[in-house]
Formats: C-alpha cells, sequence, structure tokens
C-alpha cells in the first residue's frame, strides 16, 4: 500500500504538490546530491592531503580503547577519535568533536548492547605514527599522523584504509555569525558558487595564509593562533527544496570519511535500492542514497533512496570478505568508485598474463547529515565470520512462527467481512494452501488504525474466529501516522501525553496521509513506545484475538505534503532534530508493534509485524518487504537482488509483492511471480485497490493450477525454511544467499543476481522473462553435483546448464552432499501440518555423503528459547549409513512426527535396507530402486522425528 | 508414529426411511467402490499400476499413484475420503483434510485421530437443507407460475407491440404521402406566387430608392462644385482642387497640379456638366470645407471605434433581459450558464442603416399571398414532425421487439422498469436492458455503473447472469461495470450490490423469470447415497 495519490485525491483534493497520475516515479520530488546542500558541499570536496593531522601526543591507551586527537590545520578545530577493539574480530572506530558546542546525536538502541571488548596493545610509535596489535591473526592498526591516515593491516595486507583518499570531513558545529555578515554571505553566495571549488582543492597549500578569502574572520583558536573561520556557504543554516523550508537551527553538522579495500573489486549491501546485487561504481553519476522515504511507482534501476537503509557493506574478494557498518541515522550518501573500473579488456589480459601486479582497488565515501561518524569495522574473514560479527552487534533475526513462513493472502482491500469469508473459502474450493489473509487501511473506522469499520468489519471477532476455526490467521494494518480528532481516543491520548512529534516552534507536528491531517507519534521515545506497545492487549484493541497480526507501513515516515514525502528535518523528537533520527523512526514503529504482541501474549508467543521502513537491527522485530512494486517483468526480476542485499545485512525475512502492487499483471507474469515467490523468504501476494482482483482461482484452471503447484512446493518445503530461519536466528547466516556466500573463491558467481541459494544446499533460478523457453543456470562448485529437485536428474557443478522451461518450471536444485526434510502432505494451513511426518531427500556428493538437519518445535512460542523446548538434530549419510543424531541433548521436546520416508539421490542398488532404533531394535525396510534416475526410496521408516536411529543399506 | 489401526470401521447406513444395515469396508472408501477393497486380498490400486497386500490399505504411507490405498488417511497428495455424512449429503473431501484438526465431514469421520473436538451435525443440516429444499421448491413453484404468467403477458405485449408496429408502418406510409403532398402544395402553389409579388414589391420599392439616392448625389454634387469653385467663375479649377489634400492620390502630402489636372480628366477647369464625371471619381475622397478634417471616418480613434461597440453592448443587453422571447431561448441554449454569466456577444443585433428608410408594407393582395404560404408551410411542417414522431415510436417498439427477453420473453416484464437498492451509503438502481446507476444517499451526482450489454451467464443458461458495460471511467482505471445475478424467487427486487474489485460491481436480483420448473422427483431422494 503506498500513498498511491488516486486515494489523495478523493481525500485531499486540494494538495497540488505531486504529480497525479504519474506513470512512474516523479523524480522532481526527490533530490539529488547537489540538492541536498551538505551532499553538495562534501562531494565538492576532492580526493588529496587531508587536512586532518593526528595529535599523536594526545594518545591514550587503556586497555581496550585508544583515545587520539585530530586537528583540522584549517580551522584548528579538534576531533577526538576513539578506537576499541571488539570481541570476534571487529574495529569500532569513533570520531566526534573533542568539544562540541552541543552534543551530537549518537544513535541509540540499535546496538545490542554495549559491544564487548578486547585489550589491544603499542607495538611501536615513532613521530609520525603509532601501531598498535589488535590481539589475533597478526593484525594491527596503523596510524599515521600527518595527515591522519588509519589503516588496519592483517600481515603484509593492508585490509583497509581510513583517511586514505583524504575525504574525513567534519562539520563543526558552530554560532550562527551575526546578521549583517549572514547578509553578506547570502549576496555573495552565488561568488561562493565559483571560487568554492578552487578553495577546498586549496585546503593544503593554503591552509595557513588564509588568502583567498577576502571576507574570511578572523578568530584565536585556544592556543592562541591565529585561524581563519570558514566562511558560510549556502545551505548551511537553511535550505529550501521545492516548497519546503529546513530551518537548520544548528547550522552544517554533515560528515564525510572515505574507506578505501585494497584488492576489492566487489561490495554489496546498503540497502535498500531498486538496483544491482553488486554495487555500481558512483563516479560522475549520483551517490547510493540512505533516506527512507515512501517513493510512489518507484523505478528501477537506479540509487535513489527507498523506504528503508542499512548502512553496512560488504567487501568481498577471492581471499576475504569483510564489513563496513557506519552507525549513523541521518540521511547519508554512499560514493563507490573503483580504480579498475576504467580497464579494458585487453587491460585486463595483461594483468592476468603478468600475474596482476597492479591491484584492483575499491574506495568508498561516506558522507551523512549529523550525528557522529561511528564505523564498525568486520574483518571477516569468510562470509559466515561477517554475517556472525554483524549480528553480534546488530542482532540475528527474529525467529518467525512457522505459519508466517506459509502464503499471505493480501489486497488493497478486502471489503467485507464477507470478502474475507469468501476468499477464505476459495482457497478451500480450490485446494490451496495459506496461512494469512491480510486487511489494509480500509479496514478501519476512518482510518484511525486500532478500529474496525463499523459497516464492513463490525464483528471482528466473528471473522477472526471463522479463521481460527480453519487454523489461519490474518494481519491489519497499523500504521504510526494519528488521526488529529478529538473523537479518536488514541489521538486524544497521544496528544494529552504530549507524544507527538513536535514541530520547531514547539506545536504538535502535523501532517497529511491516508486519514487527511495526522500527528506522528515520537516513537523515539520510550515511553512512547511502552504506551504503543500498550494498546495490542487484547483489551485495548478492540476486535482483536491471538491469530491477529499486524503491518506497519507508512514508517519512512511518509507524509504526504513534506518534504520528499517525508516529516521536516527540523521537526523535533525530544532534544533531537528530525534530521539526526530520521532513518530510525521506522524501526522503532516495528519494534514498539512487536513488543506489544509479544506482551499481549504474556511474553509467550512470537511476534509477526511486516515492516516497509527498516534499518540496521530491523531484523530483530520481524519481516520487510521490498514496497509499492509494479506488475512489470523488471520488478520480478529486481526482487532477487533487493532480497539478496538485505539478507546480506541481516533482515533475512524479506519478500516482494506476488504479482506486482501497482498496475495488472498478464497471467503469465503471476504465475511466475507466484513461482518465483514461493522460493523467497517472506511470501504475500498483493495488489492495489485499483487493479482488478487476482486471487489464485480467477485466471482459469490452467493456471489454477500452476499456482496451486508453486504453493504447494513453498509448504512441502517449510520445515527446510523453518530450519534456515533458525539457524539464522541462531547464527545470523542469511536464509536466501547470493552463490558466492558459499562459493567465494568463484569470481564467477559474485555478480549473479538471477539465482540464489537458499541456505546452502537449494539452488533456485527462477523463471522471471516473458516468454521463457529455458533458462541458463549456473551450477558452482568444482567436483559437485546439483540434483533438479523435481526430476532428481544429476547435474555437475561449475557449469552452466541450460534448462528448458515450460509454464510449469520453478528450477530447483539440491546440492550432492545435503540432505532436506520435507514434509510432502500439503493441508490447507501451516498449523494443519504440524504432526505430519517427513520425507528425507538425501543428495548424495559424488563422494557417497550428505549431510543436514532437522529442526522442531512448537512453532509458535518462545518456548524454545526459554524452556529449551525444541528438537534440533544432524541428520548424516557416509558409509552407506544413515542416522539421525541429537544436536541439542539438553533441549527436549516430543513431536508427533515421523519419518515416512527416505529419498536418496545418486544412490546404488542395496541388497537390504535395515533400521536401528535408539533401543536396537532392527527392522528390515521395503525398498524401490529405480536404476534409470539412480533414486533409492526407503518405504515407511516410521521412526519418530526426534529419535535417534540410523539406517544400514547393504 | 500415530499408526492408524483402525483401518476397518462399522459404517452404518440410512437406506429409505430408517431401517439400518452395516457395512464393513475400509475408511474412506463409498460403497460405491467397496468390491475394491476386499479383506484378506492383495489390493490393486484403482489405476492398476500395483498390487500390494492388504494391510497397505490405509496404512499411513502412500504405495499407489492415485492415492487408492489410503481412501482413509492423508498419505497420499492426491486421494479423496469418503464422509457419509448419514442424515445429509455424502461428500467427498481431499484426503489433506483428514486430520487435520478441522471439522469437514459432519458425521466427524474426518477427523478419528486429531483431536478436534467434532460433534456429529449431518441431522441439524439435513433438516436445515430440507427446510430450506422445501422453501425453495415452493418458491419455485410459486416462481414458477408466476413465471408463466409473465411468458403470457410477455407473449400478449409482444403481439400488441408487433400489431401496433404493423399499425405504425401502415399509417407512415399514409403520412409519408401527405407530406410528399403537403411539400408539392407548398412550392408550387403557395410558395411560388407568394415569391413573385415579394419581389415585385421588392423591385418597386428599389427603383424608388434609386431615384431617391440620384436626386441625392445630385444634390450633393452641386453643393461641392459650389464650394469648389472658388472664385465663382462657374468652372472648377486645378488649383481649386489643389487645396484639397484628400484628393492627394499618390499620397505624397499634396496634391500637384498634374494629379489634379489628371482629377479634372486632363483638362485645366472644368464646368458644371463636365464635373458630373470628375465627381464621380472624386466623391469617395471628397471632403466637405464646411466639416472639421479629423471628424472624418478614417482619422477616427481607436478609442473612438471601440466606444460604440461597447456602448451598443451595454445598451443591448438589458433591453434584451426585457424581451421574453430571448429569455426562452437563453435557457434552451445555455442550461448550465446562471443568467449573469451569460455571454453578451451572443446577441448584438444586426446594426442597421438608420438613415435608410423602411420598406413600405406589403399590399394586401401580396400580404395575402405570403398569409397563404405561411399557413401552408406551418401545415407542411406539421405533418412532418408527426412523421417524425411515427418514426420515432417504430424505432422504439423495434429497439423493444429487438431485445433478447429470454426464451419465451419472460424477462420482457423488466424493460422500461427499473429497481432500487438503498445501502448505507448510496442508493443503487437497476433499470434492466437499460443500465445501472448509483447515487449517493445524502447529495451527489449520479454515477453511470454500466449500460445494458449482454447475457452473460453459463453456457448451460446464460440467462443467469446480465452484463452492463461501459459506466463512467474510473481514474486511472477501466470503465465501471456490473454483473447482475439473477436468481428464482416470488418477487422481482435487487437483493444486494457489491464492488468485488475495483469499479466492477456485482448485483444480486431475484425475479421469478429464472424459476425453473420444478422437479417432480422428491428432493429427500438426493439424501442417499444410492
Amino acid at each position: 500500500m503506498a500513498p498511491s495519490i488516486d486515494r489523495m485525491v478523493s481525500i485531499m483534493i486540494a494538495l497540488l504538490f505531486l504529480c497525479l497520475g504519474a506513470e512512474a516515479v516523479d523524480r522532481s520530488n526527490f533530490k539529488t546530491c547537489d540538492q541536498s546542500s551538505f551532499c553538495k558541499r562534501q562531494r565538492e570536496l576532492m580526493p588529496g592531503q587531508s587536512p586532518y593531522r593526528a595529535l599523536l601526543d594526545t594518545l591514550e591507551l587503556s586497555d581496550s580503547r585508544i583515545t587520539l586527537q585530530l586537528i583540522n590545520d584549517n580551522n584548528k578545530v579538534r576531533l577526538l577519535l576513539e578506537l576499541y577493539r571488539l570481541q570476534g574480530n571487529m574495529t569500532r572506530i569513533k570520531i566526534n568533536e573533542l568539544k562540541p558546542l552541543k552534543p551530537r546525536y549518537e544513535v541509540p538502541d540499535v546496538l545490542l548492547n554495549d559491544p564487548p571488548t578486547e585489550p589491544m596493545t603499542l607495538v611501536a610509535q615513532d613521530v609520525n605514527s603509532v601501531v598498535l596489535s589488535l590481539g589475533v591473526d597478526e593484525q594491527r592498526v596503523i596510524v599515521n599522523a600527518r595527515p591522519f591516515r588509519l589503516d588496519i593491516v592483517e600481515g603484509p595486507k593492508v585490509l583497509l584504509s581510513l583517511n586514505s583518499r583524504g575525504l574525513l570531513a567534519f562539520e563543526h558545529l558552530r554560532l550562527r555569525k551575526d546578521t549583517i555578515s549572514h547578509k553578506i554571505t547570502s549576496t555573495v553566495g552565488s561568488m561562493w558558487d565559483s571560487i568554492k571549488s578552487v578553495f577546498s582543492s586549496k585546503h593544503d597549500t593554503d591552509a595557513e595564509d588564509g588568502g583567498g578569502s577576502d571576507n574570511a574572520e578572523l578568530a584565536d583558536d585556544e592556543d592562541g593562533q591565529t585561524v581563519k573561520e570558514e566562511e558560510d556557504k549556502p545551505g548551511m543554516w537553511e535550505e529550501t527544496f521545492k516548497t519546503h523550508s529546513d530551518s537548520k537551527p544548528n547550522g552544517p553538522t554533515s560528515i564525510s570519511l572515505d574507506f578505501s579495500f585494497p584488492g576489492v573489486e566487489h561490495l554489496y549491501g546498503i540497502p535498500e535500492h531498486a538496483d544491482t546485487l553488486k554495487l555500481k561504481n558512483t563516479d560522475g553519476g549520483e551517490p547510493y542514497r540512505l533516506y527512507n522515504l515512501d517513493v510512489f511507482q518507484y523505478e528501477l534501476n537506479n540509487l535513489m533512496a527507498l523506504y528503508g537503509a542499512v548502512p553496512v557493506i560488504i567487501s568481498h574478494n577471492t581471499e576475504r570478505t569483510m564489513g563496513v557498518f557506519w552507525l549513523n541515522a541521518a540521511e547519508s550518501w554512499v560514493d563507490i568508485s573503483s580504480s579498475t573500473s576504467g580497464k579494458t579488456v585487453f587491460g585486463k589480459m595483461m594483468d592476468f598474463v603478468q600475474g596482476s601486479n597492479e591491484a584492483p582497488q575499491t574506495d568508498v565515501r561516506w558522507i551523512s547529515e549529523s550525528g557522529i561518524i561511528d564505523v564498525f569495522f568486520m574483518s571477516g574473514p569468510r562470509p559466515n565470520d561477517v554475517f556472525a560479527q554483524y549480528a553480534s552487534l546488530t542482532g540475528t533475526q527474529a525467529f518467525p512462527a512457522l505459519a508466517t513462513l506459509g502464503y499471505h493472502q493480501c489486497r488493497w482491500n478486502y471489503n467485507d467481512q464477507e470478502d474475507v469469508k469468501a476468499v477464505d473459502e476459495g482457497f478451500d474450493e480450490h485446494d490451496i494452501p495459506y496461512d494469512f489473509i491480510w486487511l489494509d487501511i480500509e479496514h478501519t473506522d476512518g482510518k484511525r488504525y486500532f478500529t474496525w469499520d463499523p459497516n464492513k468489519f463490525s464483528q471482528p471477532k466473528e471473522m477472526l474466529q471463522g479463521l481460527m476455526d480453519k487454523r489461519r490467521k490474518m494481519v491489519a494494518i497499523v500504521d504510526p501516522h494519528i488521526k488529529v480528532d478529538s473523537g479518536y481516543s488514541i489521538h486524544n491520548e497521544i496528544r494529552s501525553k504530549g507524544f507527538y512529534v513536535k514541530n520547531k516552534d514547539g506545536g504538535d507536528y502535523e501532517g497529511w496521509c491516508w486519514p487527511g491531517n495526522s500527528g506522528y507519534p515520537d516513537f523515539t521515545n520510550p515511553e512512547m513506545r511502552a504506551w504503543w506497545a500498550s494498546k495490542f492487549a487484547y483489551d485495548q484493541y478492540t476486535g482483536s484475538m491471538e491469530n491477529l497480526f499486524t503491518w506497519n507501513d507508512m514508517n519512512e515516515p511518509s507524509v504526504f505534503n513534506g518534504p520528499e514525502v517525508t516529516m521536516h528535518k527540523d521537526a523535533m523528537h525530544g532534544n533531537w532534530e528530525h534530521r539526526d533520527v530520521h532513518n530510525i523512526y521506522g524501526i522503532y514503529v516495528q519494534r514498539a508493534t512487536a513488543e506489544g504482541q509479544i506482551q499481549r501474549s504474556g511474553g509467550t508467543e512470537r511476534p509477526f509485524v511486516l515492516t516497509r521502513a527498516f534499518f540496521a537491527g530491523s531484523q530483530r522485530y520481524g519481516a520487510v518487504w521490498t514496497g509499492d512494486n509494479a506488475a512489470e517483468w523488471g520488478h520480478l526480476k529486481i526482487s532477487i537482488p533487493m532480497c539478496l542485499s538485505l539478507g546480506l545485512v541481516g533482515i533475512s525475512f524479506c519478500g516482494a509483492d506476488v504479482g506486482g502492487f501497482f498496475k495488472h499483471p498478464s497471467t503469465e507474469l503471476l504465475v511466475r511471480w507466484y513461482q518465483a515467490g514461493a522460493y523467497q523468504p517472506f511470501f504475500r501476494a498483493h495488489a492495489h485497490l485499483d487493479t482488478p482482483r487476482r486471487e489464485p482461482w480467477l485466471f482459469g484452471p490452467d493456471n489454477t493450477a500452476l499456482i496451486r503447484e508453486a504453493i504447494r512446493q513453498r509448504y512441502t518445503l517449510l520445515p527446510y525454511w523453518y530450519q534456515l530461519f533458525y539457524n539464522a536466528y541462531r547464527t545470523g547466516q542469511p536464509v536466501m544467499r547470493p552463490l558466492w556466500v558459499e562459493y567465494t573463491e568463484d569470481p564467477d558467481t559474485f555478480a549473479i543476481e538471477d539465482e540464489y541459494l537458499l541456505g546452502k544446499d537449494l539452488l533456485v533460478h527462477p523463471v522471471t522473462e516473458e516468454g521463457a523457453k529455458g533458462v541458463t543456470a549456473f551450477l558452482p562448485g568444482k567436483g559437485e553435483v546439483w540434483y533438479d529437485v523435481h526430476t532428481f536428474q544429476k547435474h555437475k557443478g561449475a557449469q552452466n546448464l541450460y534448462i528448458p522451461v515450460t509454464m510449469s518450471s520453478i528450477p530447483v536444485f539440491q546440492r550432492g552432499g545435503s540432505i532436506i526434510s520435507r514434509k510432502d502432505r500439503v493441508r490447507r494451513s501451516s498449523a494443519c501440518m504440524e504432526n505430519d511426518p517427513y520425507t528425507l531427500y538425501v543428495a548424495l556428493s559424488p563422494q557417497g555423503t550428505a549431510e543436514g538437519e532437522i529442526y522442531i518445535d512448537d512453532f509458535h512460542t518462545f518456548k524454545f528459547e526459554t524452556d529449551k523446548q525444541f528438537i534440533h538434530r544432524r541428520l548424516h549419510f557416509s558409509d552407506n549409513a544413515l542416522s539421525s543424531s541429537n544436536l541439542a541433548p539438553d533441549s527436549q521436546f516430543t513431536t508427533a512426527s515421523w519419518i515416512e520416508k527416505v529419498v536418496i539421490m545418486g544412490a546404488s542398488r542395496p541388497t537390504s535396507v535395515s533400521l536401528t532404533t535408539a533401543d536396537g531394535t532392527k527392522t528390515a525396510l521395503e525398498f524401490e530402486f529405480d536404476s534409470a534416475a539412480s533414486v533409492l526410496t526407503l518405504r515407511k521408516p516410521g521412526v519418530n522425528a526426534g529419535a535417534d536411529w540410523t539406517v544400514f543399506l547393504v | 508414529m500415530k499408526s492408524i489401526t483402525q483401518m476397518l470401521v462399522m459404517m452404518i447406513l440410512v437406506v429409505g426411511f430408517g431401517s439400518a444395515v452395516e457395512v464393513l469396508r475400509p475408511r474412506g472408501v463409498p460403497l460405491s467402490k467397496r468390491q475394491f477393497y476386499e479383506e484378506d486380498k492383495p489390493f490393486t490400486c484403482l489405476d492398476g499400476s500395483r498390487t500390494i497386500p492388504f494391510d497397505r490399505v490405509n496404512d499411513d504411507y502412500c504405495d499407489c499413484k492415485d492415492g487408492s490405498d489410503e481412501p482413509g488417511t492423508a498419505a497420499c497428495p492426491n486421494a479423496s475420503f469418503h464422509c457419509t455424512n448419514s442424515g445429509y449429503r455424502p461428500t467427498f473431501i481431499p484426503s489433506s483434510r483428514i486430520n487435520d484438526g478441522i471439522c469437514d465431514c459432519c458425521d466427524t469421520t474426518d477427523e478419528y485421530n486429531s483431536g478436534a473436538k467434532c460433534e456429529n451435525t449431518c441431522r441439524d443440516l439435513g433438516r436445515k437443507e430440507q427446510e430450506v429444499l422445501q422453501k425453495m421448491a415452493e418458491i419455485t413453484k410459486e416462481g414458477f407460475l408466476l413465471k408463466q404468467q409473465l411468458i403470457q403477458e410477455g407473449k400478449n405485449g409482444q403481439q400488441e407491440k408487433q400489431n401496433k408496429l404493423n399499425e405504425l408502418q401502415n399509417s407512415k406510409k399514409e403520412l409519408e404521402e401527405k407530406v410528399e403532398a403537403l411539400r408539392t402544395t407548398v412550392k408550387e402553389t403557395a410558395e411560388q406566387p407568394e415569391k413573385e409579388a415579394k419581389e415585385r414589391h421588392l423591385k418597386a420599392w428599389e427603383e424608388q430608392k434609386a431615384a431617391v439616392q440620384a436626386e441625392k448625389d445630385k444634390n450633393k454634387m452641386a453643393e461641392a462644385f459650389l464650394e469648389l469653385d472658388d472664385d465663382a467663375d462657374g468652372l472648377v479649377s486645378v488649383v481649386e482642387l489643389q487645396s484639397h489634400m484628400e484628393l492627394d492620390s499618390d499620397a505624397d502630402g499634396s496634391v500637384s497640379e498634374a494629379e489634379a489636372q489628371a482629377l479634372l480628366g486632363g483638362v485645366d477647369r472644368v464646368d458644371t456638366a463636365a464635373f458630373e464625371s470628375v465627381w464621380s471619381n472624386i466623391k469617395d475622397k471628397y471632403v466637405s470645407e464646411s466639416q472639421p478634417v479629423d471628424a472624418a471616418p478614417a482619422d477616427a480613434t481607436p478609442e473612438e471605434i471601440k466606444e460604440p461597440v461597447t456602448d451598443n453592448d451595454s445598451d443591448q443587453y438589458p433591453n434584451d433581459e426585457d424581451l421574453p422571447e430571448e429569455e426562452e431561448d437563453e435557457e434552451d441554449e445555455d442550461d448550465d450558464y446562471p443568467e449573469e454569466d451569460a455571454p453578451p456577444t451572443a446577441r448584438t443585433p444586426e446594426k442597421k442603416d438608420e438613415n435608410e428608410e423602411a420598406m413600405p408594407p406589403y399590399d394586401d393582395a401580396t400580404q395575402a399571398l405570403i398569409d397563404g404560404a405561411q399557413k401552408a408551410r406551418e401545415n407542411f411542417e406539421e405533418s412532418e414532425r408527426a412523421l417524425r414522431d411515427m418514426d420515432d415510436q417504430i424505432r422504439n417498439i423495434e429497439k423493444e421487439i429487438s431485445f433478447d427477453f429470454g426464451p419465451e420473453g419472460e424477462f420482457s416484464y423488466l424493460y422500461s422498469q427499473c429497481y432500487e437498492l438503498t445501502t448505507s451509503e448510496y442508493i443503487y438502481r437497476l433499470c434492466p436492458f437499460n443500465r445501472v446507476s448509483q447515487k449517493p444517499k445524502y447529495g451527489g451526482s449520479e454515477t453511470n455503473l454500466g449500460t445494458w450489454g449482454t447475457w452473460a451467464g453459463p453456457e448451460s443458461n446464460k440467462y443467469l447472469v446480465m452484463k452492463y458495460e461501459h459506466g463512467t471511467g474510473c481514474w486511472q482505471g477501466p470503465n465501471r461495470s456490473t454483473t447482475v445475478k439473477l436468481t428464482c424467487g416470488k418477487e422481482t427486487v435487487v437483493t444486494s450490490t457489491s464492488e468485488p474489485s475495483r469499479c466492477e460491481y456485482l448485483m444480486e436480483f431475484i425475479t421469478p423469470a429464472v424459476c425453473q420448473e420444478p422437479s417432480s422427483t422428491d428432493p429427500q431422494r438426493n439424501h442417499d447415497e444410492f
């Protein structure tokens, strides 16, 4: 759902600020770097020698913390650098003003806790440098004093350099000059435009003499030296975009720093952008922008900001994977440039022949509007190390209830209770499973969240009970904008408690959203969040029941009449400006909502909250979707890199609106999208109000059958999905992974984004081309084999495999060497399948081995954590024996599920098969062998899924 | 593992009315297939694909590709389970619904091992269904009777209309002849004499006007001659002409001797008689010495030109307002304009030369001819109008006859009727074979939800659904359309409306016209399995 303008027209005819009926994004509604004054100022700074100098005599080393002052030789402003060695092979570097006029914002609540530190030691020091040992793997930090530069090295190799290009820039807090000089500055503003590039390039040479600036003021710094006061530039103290002005009472506060990754050509991360998985070179173009925005009908393949932001970059080459986490919640821009980008093919070949003396390098420049520099360097070295390191900082994916991994049926809007009932019955009539049906904004009483339309949804409990009787669930939307209406108790309470975000003049901030004039609760305020959470209690949220969950949309926040469709930056959250907290508003909304759901069950039930806006750490609170996409093939394709990018930075529970939100999909596109969506983590169909209905059975029996089959495949694989999410929860490993994460040394995998891995054992190459007759899938892994999950046909690894496809094809392969458990008895919802037996799909490696896991618990409570009530077992095949052994001996859980069948791919015909159970009983198992496909099927082992057992093939 | 030991269950079947027999068969097997499941004999999958020991029937493992070995468990993905549902209707459910915790069979037999607390509701359902069926049967019966009436009425109506049509078509012929005759009369016997008389009158008037004009011109010339003849020698000379700048033919600012001479026809001076030809050359330019030069129309300032126009308008407008005829025209043409907004330019009247004298009235003879012709014209127009009306009537009847009012015309009674349904927000209006519309209950304009398109029911009976299309367009969407579903009932009434998809409306409509002939068989019999 979106601020699709058509809805607004009826609600708010007077608003003329948006382009009505636009077919695609109206770019002019959103800023370019040039239109965002701090980005323009910072980006005008060219690489060169840094004016910053480290004052080595200020170095202080406590056990696990180093402090060191930096001075800008141009303006003599001092900065304080803090460096921490963190447990798990990470380094944290903070840079703030030594003596800011007032505190600068440091992002709270995103880190799980104060990251535990480790001791460092001073290795060497001379007049211009300091060397510190980071304790492990010969990792050291080298600080160069003049100019300031910081390198993290391992042995002889530089892993990461900071400020090596001299782009550290810290706009210190300052008092606004008197009005007269301000006026002068304003009048010479255009003059400034023409000379400022000259000026900035003169920083190093002209630093001391102050020439080149006639109207510079002189001031004494604390050392009594005469230094030049920096001049105001346009946009420092106020800025106007379209009709919106930003008052900027604190003046310029932006920060910037460059990072260099020697030997690296591939960077990933910094979602959310509708663009490629591998980050692009931004030289000569716009930087990547991180600023949570409600972008109406977003465009593909550009670097405009979207709904969420995770300021994490991951680097990868054949030797090492690393990450940089830039903890800042203000508007940010990221430039990427690669020193090998201009090379010709011939040049690259020469490098190869010559042994590649010239190492490639990728440089990153990070710019943020306010706050401090707070950087976490995650040194890997393997992808799973980086994921674990990042997870130790911001947490892992919340472990979702099983049902939420099923299929979700959504539409803006199901009209009324009868409509909900009819759709629910439609699924049964057409024998299609689903777990959740969703209600968008029209279910409320006049867009007042926590209420129900008195005519259309007059008996919500009756409706929810009806779903519960079918063991299904519902999600209803609760957005963070609150209708300003004195008859609405939620509004009255928030207003009387002073919980609304304030405008710059101290009154409640108001903006337009779905209900018309709306207030925006200040979710950065913990008291506000606690109050919000309490509103989800069954006795507070009228009509809610335990099978009702929540969707937080519009939490960027979306303000229809605000600058760039969001909140004014000079709005106030307590003492902080919206500017400082913008990108974490959304995560707080989702967090407060999830906490409310946990509280309503007395802390026992896992919550489910879908959010559109997100930030680093959002994985802890639920699921994310890619917002208001469109029914176009390009949008189907882009859903893969978009979710892969999110997975790399911790957010595994990602999906795109199946079918596309805007516009009307062709039947072919709809079917293909179901097939692709069935293999993406969050699987929800959604549609815009103005599009024709598209429940799965509305496109003729053939297409109904195709969609049914795609959804059924999803349900058979739920045990694997659940296990992957358990793994993501425990270790931070992404559920949906780019191939390079598992095939780190194969450069052919580094830019692949039309296929991906689920866990490490399933490779999915959905059909995303209109009229496709075949797809070419890259099967990775020299010496490995892959099995087509539908035919069990075996294919060699390290090859491009052409697969002819029909409308029913969903190319999926299981890795040789893996065991995947499925539930092949698909029922009408996941809850109906909870006690069903498992079938084990054993795909043998060329060495005749295989390995897998099975994870079982009650599928919806926290008892797996609080009471260790779960089953986690290792399934292992080698030497013709398949066994199940306990991975969690101190946990306990009883399941009714059993093993009904074992399918072994790549097997040879045994003469007999026997089963040995824990008590030593041995029974013979019947089997069938398909010699053409080399598939051995063991009939009905019948052992409990939680028991120890071994099957011997003789 | 939950083993399913209860492979065979006792099934109690109600045969006829109350006599019960026990039939042993595997769970989930319908009686009709009992013979394929014989205990102690190997079981052959119903598709013949393989044969398995009988103890593998319903052993919770799928052996047959067609699922036939597991009719009573959820083991096979494609199997179905048979609920006997004694007291109600027997049914098959997908075997995935066995023991899924949800009660599907009213006899509870699908949930034998799930812990679901199901109650046997078959008798209740059966009774309710019976009631419903009975009620339906009554409605159908009465509805069908009504339908017969409708058919008869429809037929009568249709006949009437056909008769009327024939009648009209006959009258039309007569009328056409009459119109033709009148046309001739008007042209030849009335308008021709009228035209000739009018022309005569006009010609006399023109001649009279010309004589008057000539006299005027002559006087003017004489005046000019006197004026020009400055030295009063009875001749107009070159010099005397030169003082008249307006006669500057080459526009060089002066009247040269040569120019003046040329005007005088090549001589130096002319007398009164010769001046006649000179005058005809200069009279258009000539400016009398007795009037100031800048009063000449050619030198009028723009303001002066504009002013009269403005005056004209402001003078004329209120005048027009007073004319009742004008007001009527106004209302007809510009319905939407409030009067004060009416554009004033629309009624600048034809400006007449005020100097011109009016034509004298026609003499009595001419006037009589004119009046006669006018009357003939009116007669003719009246007959023509009557013919047009008749054409309209014929077209309307033809249109009505052309509608598909069902196989027996049973829907014809709906024609030109409208049926309304009021909801919380809107008043919906269905005018069958015409249009569907929606009007906000509390003011606001009507929205067209579609005009009559076609019958759109299933192949078996297309008369169960009406489709109305091409209604008012939706923003960024399709034109509104409405599907009307017809069900049998005694009354004719719209029972519900909804908008399942944006701008696609659904209406439920009850009418006896779709009631089917009640089947003579007892509906009760459908309850048993045989």
